[in-house]
């Protein structure tokens, strides 16, 4: 069911499209065109493949995890562990992908927008191994939020310019890097982030981070002779996500779980759930949910996790939503908190904020579905990036090492 | 499709447009700024209406839209400004001008519908390519007003007649590639861009983005059907007020009629 989109028009369904100024449009088309003769060429591929395995890391391991799974006294629940990846996220598969395409172009500039960092991270560290330009934006406020990764990136000899406009935040870095993207045209390749964009990116990023979901799928039939009961991954804009549910698609009793950052609690109004607590709309490129008033003006998302504090969501998302082939539920900053500390305790893994955000819907999906159940989670990111932010949430000071 | 617009290109001189944000830095101020600009010169007002994310516009429009906003501007409110400018003014085309989502969440037809009222003749969407503009198109089209497109310097031969066809009143040059305010690039250029663009459309090309002073307006008005200045406009009336920007508006109006 899902090879039949997008349509020719970049469509899935109602969602996506192609809402950009003019001066874009060509580009686009030339994009769309050279990602569709990569997609055919067997050498693209092979290189693909190979830098996967040898500079990324994968396959990266479906893991038990057998004490969270004993703390729920329910369904087995698996980490597919795309935070083994080299720079510590999903975000890696995305950008070799589209850095090797913008190489096949003759592109010697890139631009990217990052919220976390986990996607600049990962631009400025394929730009450095293919001796590409590397140029990228990131709201002011994240960039206090997620200092370690603001000095990973120029460590890697990329430009981070900090963005003041808006909100500060990622929505206000990617709107800055279109500007760019306006001005230099020519010579300039975006490597967006997510899911989302103007088409041909919500399916060019899907297809990139489909390798997560195809793993997951040989090797959960491998270790336990069926597929899961269900498949739960954290949304921001939604492309861990995407890529994990991808290959499940078609296998229409595998339910498909995001989960969006409800920040304080959707109807505080401070929070990240476009699916959950927006509307359709046009930003960015794409027609899709977003956060917004009854003005068409473009809220202000919030979440504790600068790389789900974005007011959108891939497109393809807000299809599986209206469809109802996805469900789409959310986590408070409290409850990512909460279980970030209870993963790391029981597991002995320090997640991301963006995925504690899945681990108490995983949980409770967990009780819900008994023993005989299966579950795979998908574990992004590594929360090496933030400590910081945790241990101010906690009242600690890392420099003094005392408790509050 | 708007007389109102072909009356303006069928005066024998280069026209000249004039964009204010609506709304900007509050809505007397705004609707005083637009009453005004006829006596300046002004051929064709362009009316913005503000956006939270305006992805093509740089510092200077999108600070406009902050200020806008912070007074209470929306599209409601702007096209309340059209209507009181129309009560007075009967003859100065009004083109609206901004993003898709505010219109997107009024409605194609409600915002067709209330634009129509209020005598607007037209309006750019800066993000609705001609992929994405025919349902708007179709509902602006049935009430005599022009959705008018961009060209750009990337849209290419094969591209043109696409972004051409369908477009009502007058192509909307972009001279450069790049967000507005910036720096328009120098040299023969604009001439050959014009007559590529004219000569697909069989319209009025009027040129736009980076043009500033009144010598630069009058070098455009030599080629093309109009010229369009925005952000030093806006630019004057946030930092000279509301005098100063009118003259500067007379100025650059004098000099692109004068220009051939």
């Amino acid at each position: 069911m899902n090879e039949s989109w997008p349509d020719e028009r970049g469509r899935f369904g109602d969602y996506g499209g192609r809402f950009v100024a003019e001066t874009l449009m060509p580009p686009i088309l030339s994009l769309e065109k050279a990602y569709e003769d990569a997609k055919a060429d067997p050498a693209f591929q092979a290189e693909f493949d190979d830098f996967m395995t040898h500079y990324v890391g994968r396959p990266s391991p479906l893991y038990f995890a057998e004490r969270l799974t004993d703390h729920a006294g329910g369904a087995r629940i698996y980490f597919k562990r795309d935070e083994l990846n080299h720079t510590g996220a999903h975000k890696i598969n995305n950008c070799l992908g589209q850095l090797l395409l913008a190489k096949r172009m003759g592109k010697r500039r890139i631009i990217a927008e990052t919220g976390a960092g986990q996607h600049g991270v990962a631009t400025a560290t394929v730009a450095a191994r293919l001796g590409i330009d590397c140029i990228v934006y990131m709201g002011a406020t994240d960039i206090v939020r997620q200092k370690p990764n603001v000095f990973r990136m120029r460590l890697l000899g990329a430009e981070v310019r900090a963005v003041h406009s808006g909100t500060a935040t990622l929505k206000d870095a990617m709107n800055e890097a279109l500007r760019d993207w306006v001005t230099n045209v020519s010579d300039t390749f975006y490597c967006i982030g997510t899911v989302a964009g103007p088409h041909p990116y919500p399916a060019m990023v899907r297809d990139f981070q489909a390798v997560i979901g195809h793993e997951a799928r040989a090797q959960v039939l491998e270790r336990e002779g069926r597929l899961p009961d269900a498949v739960v991954a954290c949304i921001g804009g939604g492309s861990n996500a995407m890529g994990l549910f991808h290959a499940f698609v078609p296998d229409t009793d595998v339910r498909l779980i995001g989960v969006e950052a409800a920040g304080r609690g959707v109807k505080s109004g401070l929070h990240a759930a476009s699916l959950n607590g927006g509307k359709p709309g046009i930003l960015h490129g794409n027609r899709t949910y977003l956060l917004q008033d009854e003005n068409g003006q473009i809220a202000d998302a919030h979440s504790i996790s600068a790389g789900l504090d974005y007011p959108g969501i891939g497109p393809e998302h807000a299809h599986l939503h209206d469809i109802g082939r996805a469900e789409y539920v959310s986590a408070t900053d409290d409850e990512a908190l909460e279980h970030f500390q209870l993963c790391a305790k029981l597991e002995g893994i320090l997640p991301a904020l963006e995925p504690s955000h899945a681990i108490p819907r995983t949980l409770d999906l967990a009780k819900e579905l008994g023993p005989d159940g299966l579950i795979i989670m998908n574990m992004c990111g590594r929360g090496d990036k933030d400590v910081f932010t945790i241990a101010d949430a906690l009242g600690e000071d890392i420099a003094e090492g005392t408790e509050a | 499709m708007s007389a109102r617009i072909d009356a303006v290109f069928a005066k024998d001189r280069p026209a000249f447009v004039a964009y204010i944000m609506g709304g900007d830095p509050d809505a007397e101020t705004s609707q005083r700024v637009m009453n005004a600009l006829p006596d300046a010169g002004v051929d064709i007002i362009e009316l913005g209406f503000p956006f939270t994310d305006p992805m093509a516009d740089g510092p200077v429009i999108e600070e406009a839209g902050i200020r806008a906003r912070k007074a209470g501007a929306t599209l409601t409110s702007v096209l309340e400004m059209a209507k009181t400018f129309r009560a007075q003014d009967t003859d100065t085309p009004i083109i609206l001008m901004g993003y898709a989502n505010p219109v997107y969440q009024m409605g194609y037809e409600a915002f067709s519908d209330a634009a129509s009222l209020a005598g607007v003749d037209g309006a750019i969407i800066v993000d609705l390519p001609p992929e994405e503009d025919g349902p708007l198109r179709q509902a602006m089209d049935a009430r005599d007003m022009s959705l008018i497109r961009l060209a750009t310097p990337t849209t290419d031969a094969a591209r043109l007649p696409l972004v051409v066809s369908g477009s009502s009143g007058f192509v909307y040059y972009v001279s450069m590639t790049g967000v507005t305010g910036g720096a328009l690039e120098s040299g023969g250029s604009v001439a050959e861009q014009v007559a590529r663009v004219r000569d697909a459309a069989n319209l009025p090309v009027i040129v736009g983005f980076g043009v500033k002073t009144p010598d630069r307006a009058a070098e455009i008005g030599r080629d093309a059907d109009g010229v369009v200045v925005g952000s030093a406009i806006v630019r004057a009336l946030h930092e000279d007020g509301e005098t100063k920007a009118l003259e500067l508006v007379r100025s650059l109006a004098d000099a692109t009629h004068a220009a051939r």
